[in-house]
């Protein structure tokens, strides 16, 4: 069985094309029911994000199920695509086997979002997986693929620092102002002006603890309306030398096209505020902050720039970290490569056991039937364990060869050899038909996985 | 004995000291784990190794300047541990352990004998004012390392260079709250070091106070501290100007403490 993965992302496919193929949720059950349905799937599963689409599935056959899911993505278009068949396949990615398990590993820890780390991926892709297992899409492989996907995103988050430190520009000065104030509560920020970027910085500020906003603009009216959706109070433009002193955090943006604030108001505040440190933050273009009030003791002043090359480095970090969790990743898809293996030989091995077990429940009944009445109901137990325990003893050490074999590069001609010499074909066939597959740990060694008979079966109750 | 385990400790904190550089300097935060673990094992070595010199003297180890400067590293690195368990503020062992092997390492260059008292200085005066003098020192020791940090943490954000140590050093108000804290723990401490010194004084000599180099130093030591914490709660010395103040005063108590000591002649001459 093989893992095959068809899909078109933010890398692949402008924004016009992505949000033409996306999946809404309302009919994501329709669509994974029409997945599965198809002969070529067994498993299937949808992942439908604003920078992603993507279609997960097993099959037997990789070519046709290419193209069948590079159909399907096609034929899912909300609206006319707009776009001819063979033009929207130059937007695709195909990945098989190793490839996608690979992907689907990168992709829930964030290592191909958009913003590496980004931490909203890994909670998008367990709710696709959610999905597909109310709508009974995912059976053993995906089940086990998808799982481990998720632990995989939780190992990086936490033996990397992928997710620290930020990344956006508003949010750079909330990690300034804590390397500068440490603890934000009980902090107060005074927002001047009431340009976008400064309230998505003060809602970061706010969400981080800081008590209260205060807010001045020309426009004394919006300064109002501003501090109501903080909670806060609004204080005239005027007084703004006098207000410098309260805050502890200042967020400068307006248009106007010279300082407001300049050296002698900061140094009025500081001496106001007892040397307690202020941060500036001036967004505003043309900057509205004289940038030699940085020169003074105790202030931080950035602007848009400086905020961006916070970013530029924290990317970098970012990125740093990203080499040590991609360490990680090729380590899991050895062993979620090495258990994907290990599965094929499964059901070979059962019809092994049930072909060796036919001829002996045959031979045992035969011998008996000859002995009729003269044999006892305890030596008819003696001769069944005896003739167990020889198959078992005899299969012992060729099972385990097999197995450990398996995910070893040659390990489909060895399955084909045994299956010749055990002359295995029919009772294979009749195996897979009851999709009756072993569900061996994908972290166990193939040694650890004894007695693949018990444990088979499950995939029918997860389908 | 003691001499044993005194030396291994040395060799403890020098490789402590080479984990905590390569942590300053590196990205991997598994030299500071290795390094702490360091720090611990001579930590308890030390504690050893002055535990047996205590019982082999039958008094403090605080009667010359080698025991002065190993009862001082030993009590930088207690006051380290605890910090880092509270804080987590791994960088600051990069700061502490290099001090606190220097101040040991100084110890090895003087002879070692064991110093037997003097009767009449045998008095239970004698640990109480060494004992808080020495633990004065050491918070002011945390306070100047406190201030270091926050003159190079300050420098990082306002020359916007996000090097790795921007990304180690803990906030401002930390490290300003940190050099707060040191000093008013270090400043009461000093204050009862010199009270039991000059009741010891009274004890021994008759008279509570004499002129020495020693006793001169402490009191501009003492007098500068004072001042600083006046300053602090009047005036608003705190970031910036506490740090510079700190660092300074730092020099204040090694002067005072170590070279006086060396240089000058009087009833503190231990050498």
């Amino acid at each position: 069985m093989n893992i095959v993965l068809v899909g078109l992302n933010h890398k692949t496919a402008p924004v016009e094309i992505r949000e033409k193929f996306s999946f809404p949720e309302s009919l994501l059950g329709k669509y994974l029911s029409q997945l599965v349905a198809s002969p070529l799937v067994s498993e299937g599963l949808i992942l439908s994000t604003c920078n992603r689409v993507e279609i997960c599935t097993t099959t037997e056959n990789v070519p046709e199920t290419f193209d069948f899911l590079s159909r399907f993505l096609f034929e899912s278009s909300r609206e006319n695509p707009a776009i001819p068949f063979s033009q929207f396949t130059r937007h695709l990615y195909f990945y098989s086997s190793e490839d996608a398990i690979s992907h689907i590993f990168r992709v829930s820890s964030s290592l191909d979002s958009m913003v590496v780390g980004e931490p909203q991926i890994s909670g998008q892709l367990k709710e696709a997986f959610d999905y597909a297992m109310i709508n009974k899409s995912t059976g053993v492989i995906l089940n086990k693929l998808f799982k481990k996907a998720i632990s995989v995103a939780k190992r990086v988050r936490t033996q990397t620092k992928i997710s620290e430190n930020a990344v956006s520009v508003s949010y750079a000065a909330v990690g300034l102002a804590r390397k500068i104030f440490g603890d934000l509560s009980g902090k107060t920020v005074l927002l001047v002006g009431a340009g976008e970027m400064s309230e998505l910085a003060a809602r970061h500020l706010v969400n981080n603890g800081v008590k209260t906003v205060m807010v001045t603009n020309r426009n004394y009216q919006r300064a109002v309306e501003l501090a109501r959706e903080f909670n806060g109070v609004s204080v005239k433009f005027d007084d703004l030398k006098a207000d410098l002193a309260e805050a502890d955090i200042v967020i400068c943006s307006t248009g106007a096209p010279y300082f407001l604030i300049d050296r002698e108001m900061v140094e009025h505040a500081i001496s106001r505020r007892k040397n307690r440190p202020i941060f500036l933050v001036d967004i505003s273009v043309p900057r509205n902050i004289d940038p030699k009030v940085n020169s003074l003791d105790n202030v931080f002043l950035y602007d848009i720039d400086d905020l961006q090359s916070v970013v530029e480095a924290n990317l970098k970090e970012r990125m740093k970290e990203a080499e040590k969790a991609e360490l990680i990743i090729s380590e899991e898809v050895e062993t979620m490569d090495r258990w994907l293996k290990s599965l094929n030989v499964v059901p070979t091995i059962i019809a092994i056991r049930e072909k060796v077990e036919s001829i002996r429940k045959t031979e045992v009944d035969k011998t008996i039937a000859k002995w009729g009445r003269e044999i006892s109901q305890d030596e008819i137990s003696a001769i069944e364990t005896l003739s167990q325990n020889i198959i078992n003893k005899i299969l012992h050490f060729p099972l385990s060869v097999l197995k450990s074999e398996a995910h070893q590069s040659h390990g489909q001609q060895v399955i084909q050899t045994t299956r010749k010499l055990f002359d295995l074909e029919a009772e294979e066939n009749q195996i897979l038909s009851d999709s009756g597959v072993d569900l061996p740990h994908p972290d166990a060694s193939p040694e650890s996985q004894e007695n693949p008979l018990s444990r088979a079966r499950e995939s029918q109750d997860n389908k | 004995m003691n001499i044993f385990f005194f030396k291994i400790t040395i060799l403890i904190y020098f490789v402590g000291t080479v984990f905590y550089l390569f942590y300053f300097s590196s990205k991997k935060d598994s030299f500071s784990k290795f390094a702490l673990g360091v720090t611990a094992a001579g930590f308890l070595f030390h504690t050893i190794a002055l535990l047996l010199r205590t019982v082999e003297s039958g008094h403090l180890p605080l009667s010359n300047l080698p025991e002065m400067l190993s009862f001082f590293s030993w009590a930088m690195i207690l006051t380290y541990l605890v910090l880092e368990v509270r804080y987590r503020i791994h960088i600051l062992g990069s700061f502490i352990l290099p001090l606190a092997f220097l101040f040991l390492a100084s110890a090895a260059a003087f002879p070692h004998e064991i110093r037997t008292l003097q009767p009449d200085l045998n008095s239970s005066w004698f640990g109480i004012h060494t004992t808080l003098s020495v633990l004065g020192g050491v918070a002011f020791t945390i306070a100047f390392v406190a201030g270091l940090m926050y003159l190079i943490q300050e420098r990082l954000l306002k020359s916007k260079r996000f090097s790795i140590l921007y990304y180690k050093l803990p906030s401002l108000d930390l490290l300003d709250q940190l050099n707060q804290w040191a000093i008013s723990a270090g400043f009461p401490l000093l204050t009862l070091g010199i009270l039991a010194g000059a009741i010891w004084a009274s004890d021994v000599w008759g008279s509570y106070w004499v002129w020495d180099p020693q006793r001169i130093f402490t009191l501009i030591t003492w007098l500068f501290y004072l001042g600083m914490i006046h300053g602090r709660l009047t005036i608003g010395w705190r970031a910036r100007k506490a740090a510079y103040l700190a660092i300074i005063g730092f020099m204040g108590v090694v002067f005072t403490f170590f070279l006086v000591n060396i240089l000058a002649k009087g009833p503190h001459r231990f050498i």
